[in-house]
């Protein structure tokens, strides 16, 4: 186990140096980034005094180890626009992702696990049918435009929820759905598929010949162990959920990390948006991580392989 | 017993049955057809568009539909610049179809050889691989997308560009799979035996036998890529106007979503309708090539 532990925690330490390297060099594939900042009625002199500074005078190589060195120990630098420390920024803002993030994940598995469940205890019964109709649709649903269905007719026409902000836990609501949906198909044909598998087992069989409750063979004996490729695609979900809950931040005007990208993409404000390149790919590094360690506790035979 | 000649009973060949399964599939006839209909339209989408979906009129603005009390000189509306909302709708279908075929043949080919190579060669290589799967997998793609769409500017060549460097992670991870499995086969190994190169190899031996799963994979990634243009359009960081991109349409109705819902309802609905067709024929193709791993 501390071998198993010690190599993969060296795997993700590769994987964020080399996300740091792609996410650096991203600034500099476009082109002159003083250029950018400056704008398009800048004068020569202008970009120069940008060009210095912002230290862009020196050579790339210089400037990596530079970020690098402060990144490591969580300084990545002013903001361009708020002339803040960014690690303050974001630090301000991550929190309401991760809670957006969270109630997302918890939503798609109240609604994907009994659905799964109960699809593959009936395959092709009604219920089954209404699981697969769930999961196609919310797969051909792009989020952005069920994000504003769900604004005009819960939000306007019902006035349920409020249309957009941070203030209140209502205000997650909607959000909430929109990202929790987008994770239910995923989750809930790998729970039906994994149900299905288990429930022809042997194992399953025996529990109920010697006359186990059905209830308890269902939950102790069988989705103990369809659980546990789902633990590893809900920490994987998350991950992309937490990435791309910028699309939904944007729409719903809540204030996380998703729209501080969103902002500063926009404002051209390159230390954040690589700051938060990094970080959310840590994040997603950190939860597979977090995910096989769930599945070697779960499944003892992963820990020997 | 009866008086049939055995020779009589032909078995029905594999692509008989391929063919049988395929008439029988629902998902894969609706998904098929639907699709078909869609790419028929936006080919001759000159020939039948009342109006040139650039034109605009401002006398003739947010004009409603037919079917919510219009007039046929405008089936769908006008937008918020007096354009035909139905000819700018079938123009697109061209965006988000071309969108989808050149990111699926971009990111086709960086994953498949990346995928193929590991599969084949194993050991060292196979190594590499992964990390770089694991490295291009823990990038939040909608972020890195916006960002470097930001940088170089808006345009259909860059978004496509950017999404085929983006999405390849899919054919890598299960073309390499694919050739594991066929990595030790008898036949693979005689084309070795007898001195076949590994371009030969790969050509002829192993491609053919990955194909089903590679078409599977093509499928959900186009509809990936459609997927991502329209959201990245719509945050304004995709295609550029004039162009009648259905998510830069969503997000130019969205102005008027309290008072002319149709103008973002109608071109959601073709965007769901697209993805719909491709995902139910993608999951189509799977069950019809490889019936025996449906579950």
């Amino acid at each position: 186990m501390p071998r198993f532990l010690l190599k993969r925690l060296g795997l993700a330490a590769l994987v964020a140096f080399t996300v740091s390297l792609i996410s650096f060099s991203l600034l500099f594939l476009a082109g002159d980034p003083a250029v950018a900042l400056a704008g398009e009625a800048a004068t020569e002199e202008d970009i120069q005094a940008i060009r210095a500074q912002y230290g862009f005078d020196r050579p790339i190589a210089i400037q990596y180890m530079a970020w690098l060195s402060g990144a490591v120990v969580g300084d990545f630098g002013e903001s361009y626009y708020f002339k803040t420390p960014v690690m303050e920024l974001i630090a301000s803002r991550l929190p309401t992702t991760m809670q957006l993030g969270l109630a997302g994940i918890c939503f798609a598995l109240l609604l994907a696990v009994p659905l799964g469940v109960a699809a593959a205890i009936r395959p092709n019964s009604l219920i089954d049918r209404f699981a697969l109709f769930v999961s196609v649709v919310g797969q051909a649903m792009p989020t952005f435009w069920f994000s504003l269905i769900l604004i005009v007719i819960f939000a306007v026409n019902l006035g349920f929820v409020p249309v957009s902000g941070t203030d209140t836990w209502r205000h997650f609501i909607l959000p909430t759905i929109v990202l929790g949906y987008f994770a239910t198909p995923g989750i809930m044909r790998l729970t039906r598929a994994g149900m299905l598998e288990v429930l022809r087992a042997d194992y399953i069989r025996t529990a109920r010949a010697k006359g186990l409750h059905p209830v308890k063979v269902l939950f102790k004996h069988a989705l103990r162990n369809a659980a546990i490729p789902v633990v590893g695609l809900a920490a994987v979900q998350l991950g992309f959920m937490l990435g791309g809950s910028i699309v939904v931040e944007s729409i719903f005007a809540l204030n996380g990390a998703g729209l501080l990208a969103f902002e500063s993409i926009n404002r051209n404000d390159f230390p954040v948006v690589q700051a938060l390149i990094l970080i959310f790919s840590i994040i997603y590094v950190l939860l597979t991580l977090l995910a096989d360690l769930l599945n070697a506790w779960l499944d003892p035979r992963i820990r020997v392989a | 017993m009866t008086g049939i000649d055995n020779d009589m009973i032909i078995a029905p060949s594999p692509a008989q049955q391929m063919r049988r399964r395929a008439l029988r599939h629902w998902g894969f006839l609706i998904g098929g057809s639907l699709l078909g209909l869609i790419v028929l339209l936006a080919l001759i989408a000159p020939l039948i568009a009342p109006h040139d979906p650039y034109v605009q009129d401002l006398s003739q603005r947010f004009l409603r539909p037919v079917f919510m009390g219009g007039t046929w000189e405008y089936p769908l509306g006008t937008d918020h610049l007096g354009r035909d909302y139905l000819s700018r709708l079938l123009y697109g279908a061209r965006i988000s179809l071309t969108i989808g075929l050149v990111t699926a043949i971009i990111s086709g080919l960086i994953g498949t050889t990346l995928g193929v190579a590991a599969g084949y060669f194993g050991g060292r290589v196979d190594t590499i691989v992964m990390f770089i799967i694991t490295v291009r997998l823990s990038m939040p793609v909608v972020l890195v997308a916006l960002a470097v769409v930001a940088l170089f500017g808006g345009s259909l060549t860059v978004v496509v560009l950017v999404l085929g460097f983006l999405l390849w992670d899919q054919f890598a991870v299960v073309m390499r799979t694919s050739t594991q499995q066929i990595r030790s086969q008898d036949y693979l190994i005689s084309a070795q035996a007898l001195g076949c190169s590994t371009t030969r190899i790969v050509m002829t031996e192993i491609m053919p036998n990955v194909l089903n799963n590679l078409i599977v994979i093509i499928t959900l990634e186009m509809a990936h890529a459609i997927i991502l243009e329209a959201a990245l359009s719509f945050l304004g960081l995709g295609v550029q106007p004039p162009l009648p991109s259905w998510g830069l349409m969503i997000a130019e109705g969205k102005d008027m979503l309290f008072f002319e819902p149709f103008l973002i309802t109608i071109p959601g609905i073709a965007l769901f309708a697209l993805i719909f067709s491709i995902n139910m024929l993608g999951d189509g193709v799977r069950d019809v090539t490889a019936p025996e791993n449906r579950n």
